[in-house]
């Protein structure tokens, strides 16, 4: 039976594609963006067990093979496994079946439009996504990926089949600043941009302003407006701290991105014709 | 120092709240109707509640009257001929609210506006109809100074309808109440939506279950005060409550509080409402003289009694031992099951009681899920509600409430707090709405988190009147100091907060 990691799944939430939708967020991301603010769903746990001393419900353990087991029910959400565990990983997550996650769905189902699946990276997860997909969509919901655009479409572009469209990330279009923000090359995102373009699956594409970084935010803001024009919605997002790790944070700015300073990069994305920018 | 003297000279009252202060002392010194001793034992130790109804009833609790009927006749008491304009209109409800008696002494149910006044505000420029709908609003605001006044809209969309979605998001007043009578097949989404953001901003309209109520009591329903559904030209007689809680206190056991406490108390409220109702139709004189009655206004045979239950949650907890209220009713099977087993004894027991003066419901009470008051503090959740500060996810939330909410047809209610994203997705909230209602819910109030006019239990104050009470300033609102106590007792104003997802976007 096929499972995948699942960090979260957040029954209702306003903020992941049109409508009110169940959003599953998946363990596991190829990339390492110094602003990721989950940064504890980057990787899978190595089970070196750090966490469990450091557990103060008693909600984590060892299983017989010694892989390190949480127990939900315990488990009291102070974040302390998160917060110790030096490989950014998570020990609270559930490998789940389609079957178990469409049990979800399915009770979400009367107050949703559809599901978005987020990470982490969620195509790190493709043959699931597309089993679950296909059985979302049996249940009348429209089904959405979040997406960094490192899984590349155009080579198999069958979950775009079982799906309305991709929300992709853009965070960087400058090579030494793309490589120096998130651990990547950039080209397979931009290769996605466009590919995702031409088959009309592109339902939204977000870009996080950084404070007092003006021209690689107007370059990247620049390619994807130029990109995009009035095809899909351009979420432009604030640069928060909040959950960013610590060291990151003294690189790219203790404080958030003033609602102002962003609204200037929405303001040009609209000149260049990307007429659905907005900041959030 | 008496209890007259403390009245009067009480800072934070204002002139019309110690005359309705001392009339209720004055109500209070006479003792003709009287209930057995066991009753009054249960009331002492807490399990039974009138609500302060008062000794002598010399009206029914809640009165809804057939504004359609003034339209079509007039009133030869107040001296109204049938209104020819909007403003006729207009000036022909602000006089008739004023002699609407009501527990309150306000008006609760002030009509369904928009179905009352379309054809005159259609024959006015739209202009002028928002001008004089807005003086009538400020009218019912500072005349009708309770916040148990209650308005009805919907289901159908509406000139007058949008009119006052605006004036009530423009003046943020917490008088009138109001609900949206909602129908997926005949409330248009535009409509819908246009009530969503009205809603988040000024903690009004809710949104009934209109097919729900119409099942139960015809096309020609009111929601009145919090959020009571009673029939037009009718209303309701009295409301006490079994406080569910101090009901099982003296329970052994689950099983125990089933076959004894359960009943006998329900026994006991059931003898306080025949008394009662049997003193106001056959004693006071309301039924005999008022005008609203000899007018046909309202018909004797479309009263019924409500019969209310709070604190169901605490009730299930204790019975199950269970002293972690995180790990109970709402979050834990084995309590929801033993909620719903409460209800179905509650509501077969009151079914099989041939209630006197009821003869458009069968000669039955109709169950009610009481909000709670100022003073009932933690022990006591409203209605079946889960306790604040504990309410799971909202889709749980909403789970447990679809199973409860069919129980009362004279009024149930959730409240939910939303964070200020969602006021950019009122589709995302409608949703959410859409889909409880079509699973059973029967009536769904929302607000913003930051917002000045809130609802507290199932009323509206504004925050910044509250303040002016803490500070012994005087509040035009009957009703602020309700939510002053709701706040301070129960925490009522500090329910959970519907977070956008936190995890997207970065």
């Amino acid at each position: 039976m096929m499972k995948a990691p699942v960090n979260k799944i957040i029954p209702f939430s306003n903020v992941d594609g049109p409508g009110n939708r169940t959003a599953i967020f998946f363990q596991g991301c190829p990339f390492n963006c110094l602003f990721c603010h989950n940064p504890e769903t980057i990787h899978l746990c190595r089970s070196c067990g750090l966490c469990v001393e450091k557990c103060p419900a008693g909600a984590l353990g060892f299983d017989e093979r010694g892989q390190v087991v949480w127990d939900s029910a315990k488990c009291v959400q102070c974040d302390s496994c998160i917060k110790i565990c030096p490989h950014d990983a998570s020990p609270r997550i559930r490998w789940m079946t389609v079957e178990d996650l469409l049990g979800e769905v399915r009770r979400a189902a009367p107050y949703i439009e559809g599901i978005t699946t987020s990470g982490g990276e969620c195509t790190l997860h493709n043959e699931f996504l597309i089993a679950l997909f296909t059985e979302v969509r049996k249940l009348g919901k429209s089904c959405l990926v979040d997406s960094n655009g490192s899984f590349d479409f155009e080579r198999d572009p069958r979950v775009l089949t079982v799906s309305e469209g991709v929300m992709l990330d853009v965070k960087a279009v400058e090579k030494a600043w793309s490589e120096k923000l998130i651990s990547h090359p950039r080209e397979i995102v931009l290769k996605n941009l466009d590919y995702l373009l031409s088959v009309g699956k592109l339902y939204e594409v977000r870009t996080v302003i950084f404070p007092g970084r003006d021209r690689e935010n107007e370059e990247t803001v620049r390619y994807v407006a130029e990109h995009i024009r009035d095809n899909c919605f351009y979420k432009i997002i604030r640069y928060r701290p909040y959950g960013v790790r610590e060291k990151y944070q003294k690189l790219l700015g203790e404080f958030e991105t003033e609602a102002g300073y962003a609204e200037r990069f929405a303001l040009l994305a609209r000149g260049l014709g990307a007429k659905k920018a907005y900041v959030v | 120092m008496s209890e007259a003297l403390n009245i009067i000279q009480d800072p934070t009252l204002t002139y019309h709240q110690e005359l309705l202060a001392l009339a209720r002392l004055g109500e209070s010194t006479d003792d003709s109707l009287r209930y057995s001793d066991e009753y009054y034992e249960a009331k002492r130790k807490g399990a039974l509640c009138d609500l302060n109804e008062g000794v002598m009833p010399y009206r029914p609790r809640y009165i809804c009257p057939d504004y359609e009927l003034l339209f079509q006749k007039g009133c030869t008491f107040l001296g109204l001929e049938p209104p020819k304009d909007l403003l006729e209109a207009v000036n022909a409800l602000e006089i008739f609210y004023c002699h609407v008696p009501s527990i309150t002494s306000f008006p609760v149910y002030l009509g369904d506006l928009d179905k009352l006044l379309e054809p005159f505000v259609r024959k006015e420029d739209r202009a002028f109809a928002k001008k004089v709908l807005g003086l009538f609003l400020r009218n019912i605001d500072r005349v009708q100074t309770d916040s148990f006044v209650h308005a009805d809209i919907g289901p159908e969309d509406s000139v007058t309808g949008r009119i006052l979605l605006e004036l009530t998001e423009e003046m943020q007043l917490a008088i009138p109440n109001l609900t949206l009578k909602y129908d997926p097949e005949k409330t248009s989404d535009d409509f819908a939506l246009a009530c969503v953001r009205c809603m988040l901003k000024t903690a009004k309209p809710s949104f009934a279950n209109h097919r729900m109520f119409v099942k139960e009591w015809g096309e020609r329903y009111a929601i009145a005060s919090c959020y009571n559904g009673l029939s037009i030209g009718g209303g309701g007689y009295t409301l006490p409550r079994l406080r569910l809680y101090e009901c099982a206190l003296g329970a052994g056991s689950p099983e125990d509080f089933l076959e004894r406490e359960l009943p006998r108390h329900i026994d006991l409220q059931l003898e306080y409402m025949d008394k009662r109702v049997k003193f106001i139709v056959e004693q006071s004189s309301f039924f005999k003289t008022n005008f609203l009655v000899t007018e046909g206004f309202v018909r004797q045979e479309n009263f019924t009694g409500m019969f209310g239950v709070v604190g169901l949650a605490e009730c299930c907890n204790h019975l199950l031992g269970i002293t972690d209220k995180k790990k109970g009713f709402g979050m834990n099977e084995e309590a929801t099951a033993l909620g719903l087993k409460i209800m179905d004894a509650i509501d077969a027991r009151v079914a099989a009681h041939e209630a006197p003066y009821c003869d458009a419901y069968g000669h039955r009470y109709r169950l009610h899920a009481q909000v709670g008051i100022d003073t009932d503090g933690m022990d006591d959740s409203p209605g079946t509600r889960i306790p604040i500060g504990v309410e799971p996810t909202m889709l749980e939330q909403l789970e447990v409430n679809e199973k409860f909410h069919p129980y009362f047809p004279t009024g149930t209610g959730d409240i939910f707090k939303f964070e200020e994203t969602w006021l950019k997705t009122p589709e995302a909230v409608l949703a959410i709405i859409k889909g409880s209602l079509s699973n059973g819910l029967r009536y769904f109030s929302g607000y913003l988190e930051n917002n000045d006019v809130v609802r507290v239990t199932g009323y509206l104050v504004k925050k910044s009147e509250i303040e002016k009470l803490r500070l012994k300033k005087q509040s035009l609102n009957n009703v602020t100091v309700f939510g002053m106590g709701a706040q301070d007792g129960g925490h009522a104003l500090d329910r959970r907060v519907q977070q956008h997802d936190e995890s997207a976007g970065q």
